[in-house]
């Protein structure tokens, strides 16, 4: 990124760790081998997306043959979904349990199953995000077949009890999926210690690179695979391994996994300090989520009253600050936040809300830079209650 | 304004907007692009393909890019205002409230928020300043075979102001030259002529789609007299001066001259029928921001391709004024504008406002001929 630019979008992706950038061109430059040949050049590969294989395990505290590599995030939620639910018989016996402010790639796949004949049950949130316990504990009674929930919100940062309710889940012998995406290395994880069968996370949101992730199968049923043929990852991925994505992807979980209380702490502080900012120059200004302890300690969500966030975030660019108007996916639509709508805000308000995200790299004093075009533009904008100029 | 100062250009993905911003960013100012998203995938126009030559243009300028979705406002302030008024009898022209509306309105104001000082656009339209601080002028291009004014008669003088046409200066030749100098994607692109959102002139299924009613609306085609020659199966599908797919024949051309919406009638007569002497005008605008003393005498051009009538303009309400032409003209049609230039020989090719065709044509020739019947 130019040097003078101000990234506060590390939700949508984040810069890659000279490190990763590092072991990445090692391994582009010198392991021209396939992983399944048996010769020098084919082991010598195979090494390091083992060494690779250990390291993510590590950071996520699970063991290494749980791991399955796949082309992202996306592709982990749909071979989970597809592979669990899409392959057994008769779909209309099965029953999915999810909620209403899922990332697209769980939404979208479970829609499509429905069509299908899965019975499908979307949990609602309340007006902070979280999702409805009573409703999660009634869905429960059912006996649903499997569960997908994500851990941490990639709009507002919330995160969910999910640990707690892979146990309830578990005692009732209901398979329990969790999109951790957003999670991965801003957030406390050990799998080991929870009753969660499956999860899913991405390279790139952990100043990884694009293009790579993982679905961690702990226990349950292993999911058909979406992609046969080629038996790599235990036959349940076909298709010659990134080795340079998954070599990056080690390295990435790798820092992670050492920095995350030392990360979490700064990014914690710049993120305060953005909200402080902020209020203090917009008094109107209005948090998305809750402010306690159950958020990304990155994220900042807020609305500004009387201001179209997809200009605001054109205008920050154009002043050198890149943020975001809800997700990534979303620029360039109309269409509101299906997330913020969950959570009981109208249109206007959805359409009124930036997403701030921090990540390594950022300064206290370009924190307080982009509060001050933040501020600038808003008033510029003429948003309610401020003065123009 | 010639300001070096940060521009908003209107990038439709066309070969004209494509050079406006390429000699712009020539000029020195900072450029940037926003491309309107307005009308749905079905559009020919404004749609995502065209977004993508945009942004390829403006990636090969080096400027900073955005796409804008308007297609709920769109739909709502464009599309199905253009529905209801075939409903109600009228040939709407929608790129005039489309240019109003959204390249001036809704882009100005996302340009301010962006910094900018003015926006530009790719049409072929001239604006001067009469002196330093004095009132703003729109005039006819240099290239009259490209002239665009007729759409844009409802601009004020603060959009003026803060308006840049780089292209009124230049012949289409030109501009294709600059495209080609620059090696631009779309230099060699073809025109858009048709309304964008009107695939292939099919503009009665437009209308049958945004409002299924309009199909349960037939009623009689009668002559002048009132004698009735036969049914239609919806006025939407009809036009003042309209010729072609009348479903009536009575063995020589005749013409639509007068659709009623409340009786659903279409009334046909012969081509001296359409001779129109006046016409009513409302929602009258003035560019330089108030109505001159009246009576005066205008050149009045009646749709997008007509050479345009003298007339003398007389004002009869707030924003209401009759046209009286020296010689009859052949169909307005109402719902089509009627913008007011000033007369050759004067300031010429000036344009001083306009509005909308209101009133009920008078045909000369009924006049003339009374209760005759075809």
């Amino acid at each position: 990124m130019e040097s003078e630019r101000i990234y506060l979008d590390h939700n949508a992706t984040t810069p890659l760790r000279e490190e990763v950038v590092e072991a990445m061109a090692r391994a582009l430059r010198d392991l021209p081998g396939n992983p399944s040949s048996p010769h020098r050049e084919g082991t010598l590969a195979r090494k390091q997306v083992a060494e690779a294989r250990e390291q993510v395990a590590d950071c996520l505290g699970t063991s290494a043959r749980t791991i399955v590599f796949t082309g992202g995030a996306t592709e982990a939620n749909h071979f989970l979904l597809r592979g669990v639910l899409g392959h057994s018989g008769s779909m209309d016996s099965s029953h999915l349990v999810t909620s209403t402010t899922e990332h697209p790639s769980v939404l979208a796949p479970a829609e499509q199953l429905e069509k299908h004949g899965l019975r499908v049950s979307r949990i609602p949130v309340d007006h902070e995000g979280m999702l409805e316990r009573s409703v999660w504990l009634e869905t429960l009674e059912e006996s649903p077949s499997l569960a997908s929930l994500i851990w941490a919100n990639n709009e507002t940062g919330v995160v969910q009890p999910v640990e707690e309710w892979a146990e309830l889940a578990s005692a009732c012998g209901i398979l329990f999926h969790v999109d951790a995406t957003q999670a991965v290395g801003k957030w406390p994880i050990c799998l080991e210690k929870t009753s969660i069968d499956y999860l899913s996370c991405s390279a790139h949101k952990l100043n990884g690179p694009k293009g790579v992730g993982c679905l961690v199968h702990r226990s349950g049923p292993a999911p058909s695979p979406l992609l046969a043929g080629g038996g790599q990852e235990r036959g349940l991925r076909g298709g010659t391994e990134n080795v340079a994505g998954i070599v990056g992807f080690g390295v990435a979980c790798e820092l992670a996994r050492k920095e995350l209380t030392e990360r979490m702490e700064n990014y914690q502080i710049l993120r305060d300090r953005l909200w402080d900012s902020l209020r203090q120059k917009l008094p109107r200004i209005r948090r998305n989520g809750p402010s306690a302890s159950a958020i990304l300690p990155n994220t900042l969500n807020v609305e500004i009253p009387g201001i179209q966030a997809d200009i605001l975030v054109e205008a920050l660019d154009l002043e050198g600050v890149a943020v975001s108007a809800g997700a990534a996916c979303h620029s360039g639509s109309v269409s509101p936040s299906h997330v913020l709508i969950a959570m009981g805000r109208s249109t206007a308000q959805a359409q009124a809300s930036l997403r701030l995200s921090v990540g390594l790299g950022n300064t206290s004093v370009e924190i307080d830079r982009a509060a001050d075009w933040i501020d600038r533009i808003a008033r510029r904008a003429g948003a309610e209650g401020y003065d123009g100029g | 304004m010639a300001g070096k100062g940060r521009v908003v250009v209107a990038m439709s993905g066309g070969v004209d907007s494509s050079v406006a911003a390429a000699l712009l960013v020539e000029s020195g100012s900072e450029v940037v692009g926003v491309t309107m998203h307005l009308a749905g995938d079905s559009s020919r126009c404004c749609s995502l393909d065209d977004a993508e030559d945009a942004r390829a243009v403006a990636d090969a300028l080096g400027i900073r890019f955005y796409v804008a979705n308007y297609t709920h406002a769109f739909q709502k302030e464009v599309i199905e205002k253009f529905a209801d008024s075939y409903l109600a009898g009228r040939t709407p022209i929608p790129c005039v409230a489309c240019n109003k509306r959204f390249k001036f309105d809704h882009l100005m104001e996302r340009a301010r928020v962006l910094g900018g000082e003015a926006v530009a656009t790719g049409h072929y339209a001239q604006i001067r300043q009469e002196a330093d601080g004095g009132s703003w002028t729109l005039h006819r291009p240099l290239d009259r075979q490209k002239d665009q004014t007729y759409f844009l008669f409802q601009l004020d003088q603060e959009q003026l102001s803060r308006t840049l046409f780089p292209l009124g200066g230049l012949e289409k030749e030109e501009v294709r030259e600059h495209a080609r100098r620059l090696g631009l994607v779309t230099a060699d692109k073809a025109e858009s002529q048709e309304i964008c959102f009107v695939p292939d002139g099919d503009y009665a299924s437009v209308v049958e789609r945004i409002r299924p009613q309009a199909r349960e609306r037939g009623g009689e085609i009668v002559d002048q007299s009132g004698r009735v020659l036969g049914e239609h199966s919806g006025i939407h599908r009809f036009t003042i001066g309209q010729r072609h797919g009348l479903g009536v024949h009575v063995g020589r051309p005749i013409y639509v001259t007068h659709i009623d919406p409340v009786l659903r009638r279409v009334t046909v007569g012969d081509a001296e029928d359409l001779e129109i002497e006046s016409i009513q005008v409302e929602g009258v605008h003035w560019i330089s921001g108030c109505p001159p003393k009246t009576p005066i005498r205008s050149r009045v051009q009646v749709r997008y391709r007509h050479a345009g009538a003298l007339a003398e303009i007389a004002q009869i309400g707030p924003a209401e004024v009759r046209v009286k032409f020296l010689e009859p003209v052949r169909a307005p049609a109402p719902g089509q504008a009627a913008v007011f230039y000033a007369p050759d020989g004067l300031i010429s090719e000036q344009v001083l406002g306009g509005g909308w065709i209101a009133s009920r044509p008078r045909s000369t020739q009924t006049v003339r001929r009374g209760e005759a019947s075809l």
